[in-house]
């Protein structure tokens, strides 16, 4: 069954385009991801599929209803976190908790079950104001307070943003056993390395979708030969391949740097044999698998480059 | 590079909330051109940290120097030796590119002639001419990240303070944005900075871990790799930062 079903959706702010003639589909119990950068438009689209926000055109379909006519259906269906966790500051933890869930005619006791696994992490401090945790705690407050009504549909809008890499991959531990339990989940990203935590991603940048796919079919898509160098001496290597007249692309990469090449016949051979002509002698390069990050610079620069 | 030069010295520096203790005895050396990574977790202490070296808050305890000047007593002069940039604050998103250039100038105290000269150097390297008058809301947000960086050393400070200076940007730009920092090094100017991406951790040429108010790990990023048997940064900060949770 298809949770969400989007055909051709658009929206406009004046005269900027928001999300442009967007269309996908989420299956249920899927982890569904979107990888893209501010400003992308990801926000947007998660406030439409909330039902937040009317879209100029298209349709956006939830459990198999519309999202503007049906929307106060949806809001009891659809558990939504939106980035800057939307909490009550002067509020405790559990004050904010119970608020969510009275909104929805629940209570925290009816669903606990849902809620223990994160929210027994905060529980011991109860009766702190949400203003005084810190982010780490937010986070799971807010993901609890999404919860607390049973929804079929979470929408997590940047969750771990400005989170520390610790507490990020407790997040993501989270939502693999929220997953098991059933609730299709639609998450929103910045960083690359969480793609491949998801079923499927789309990769979003200036309101369009570049690709839709497993992480592994975003990887197979990619067709270039990529080499990884390794040298001491990176940002004068990086200078030295920038001017390079058969560069496709070079780019810093944690300890090394990525490169490809104009040539179908290129080897590491011959780009050796180059930096050594320049001068760079403590070099060493392989050819290497591309990564999720490999595939979606080279979309946006494929993007921008036709412009 | 003169590796002795240091430009930033700290010594047993602590600050005390109440009773809670948000840094705790932290000592290290920063030396000139190094582009130096302070990471910690949410709540570590870095942003306190990184407000004492900034001459915006009095450390309880302990001894740092910010370009030479002390941090109990000449805080007003470590403000004008230092670049300051966070992605929180940086840029006035109603004035227009050219305004923000030129209010920033002014706060540094450049003569006319030399915000005139300056404006039209940024509005040139940065590609930003067309742009001039447009309003910094009508940005995308790397060309943001870049002028804001560019107007954080407007003044030619020695030091740059870089609080996550590329959240949530594309990752091309945010490499963009590294290059900036590698050239500024390359200038001579000491970079300071704070991020969540451990692949931009890599890029440094030293980092502090810091877990708990301490700096549990200081080195070049090769060498903490090799001491903690990891193959990345990210997995020595999860290493250090977890050990430190599940005691």
């Amino acid at each position: 069954m298809k949770v969400v079903e989007v055909r051709g959706l658009t929206k406009k702010y004046g005269k900027k385009t928001a999300i442009s003639n967007l269309s996908f589909e989420v299956n249920e119990g899927e982890l569904f991801g979107f990888i893209g950068p501010d400003g992308a438009g990801k926000t947007t689209l998660f406030r439409i599929l909330t039902t937040l926000l009317l879209p100029n055109s298209g349709s956006a379909k939830i459990l198999g209803k519309d999202v503007v006519k049906d929307y106060k259906y949806l809001r009891n269906h659809i558990g939504y976190m939106p980035g800057r966790f939307s909490l009550y500051m002067d509020l405790t933890v559990e004050e904010n908790l119970r608020f969510f869930a009275s909104i929805f005619n629940t209570t925290i006791e009816e669903n606990y079950q849902l809620v223990k696994d994160i929210y027994s992490q905060i529980e011991p401090f109860k009766k702190r104001r949400a203003g005084q945790l810190s982010g780490g705690m937010k986070q799971k407050l807010a993901l609890s307070c999404a919860l607390i009504h049973k929804p079929r549909l979470l929408v997590l809008d940047e969750p771990t943003t400005g989170v520390d890499a610790v507490s990020r991959k407790e997040f993501w531990e989270m939502l693999k056993r929220l997953k098991e339990q059933g609730i299709t989940i639609i998450v929103s990203t910045p960083y690359m390395d969480e793609a491949v935590l998801c079923d499927r991603i789309a990769f979003i940048q200036n309101g369009s979708i570049l690709d839709i796919n497993t992480p592994a079919g975003i990887i197979s898509g990619y067709k270039k030969k990529l080499f990884s160098i390794e040298t001491m001496r990176k940002y004068n290597v990086i200078k030295i391949l920038e001017t390079y007249e058969y560069k496709d692309s070079v780019f810093p990469f944690g300890d090394s740097i990525h490169y490809t090449d104009k040539r179908e016949s290129i080897n590491s051979e011959i780009l050796i044999d180059y930096l050594h002509s320049t001068g760079i002698n403590d070099c060493s390069v392989s050819e290497i698998e591309s990564g999720i990050e490999d595939v979606f610079m080279s979309l946006i620069k494929e993007g921008t480059d036709g412009q | 590079m003169d590796n002795n030069h240091k430009v930033i010295e700290v010594t047993d520096l602590t600050k005390k909330f109440g009773n809670f203790t948000a840094v705790s005895q932290i000592t290290f050396d920063v030396n000139e051109g190094e582009i130096f990574g302070f990471l910690g977790a949410n709540g570590a202490g870095k942003t306190t940290a990184m407000k004492m070296l900034t001459g915006l808050l009095s450390p309880t305890s302990g001894k740092a120097k910010v370009a030479g000047f002390d941090v109990y007593k000449q805080s007003e002069q470590i403000k004008k030796h230092i670049g300051y940039m966070s992605q929180k604050f940086s840029l006035y998103e109603d004035l227009t590119i050219v305004e923000n250039i030129s209010f920033y100038a002014g706060i540094y105290g450049l003569t006319d002639e030399q915000i005139s000269e300056k404006t039209n150097f940024l509005l040139k390297k940065l590609d930003l001419e067309k742009s001039r008058n447009e309003l910094i809301k009508s940005l995308p947000l790397g060309w943001k990240q870049k002028l804001a960086f560019s107007v954080a050393i407007i003044h030619d400070p020695g030091i740059v303070f870089l609080d996550e200076p590329t959240g949530g940007v594309d990752p091309i730009t945010r490499r963009q944005f590294w290059n900036l920092i590698y050239e500024a090094s390359e200038n001579k100017k000491t970079i300071f900075v704070t991020t969540h991406y451990m692949d931009e951790a890599e890029y440094c040429d030293r980092i502090s871990i810091m877990v708990d108010g301490k700096i549990e790990a200081l080195d070049s990023p090769v060498n903490l790799k090799e001491k903690y048997y990891c193959k990345s940064i990210n997995e020595v900060f999860i290493h250090l930062a977890r050990k430190n949770k599940n005691q």
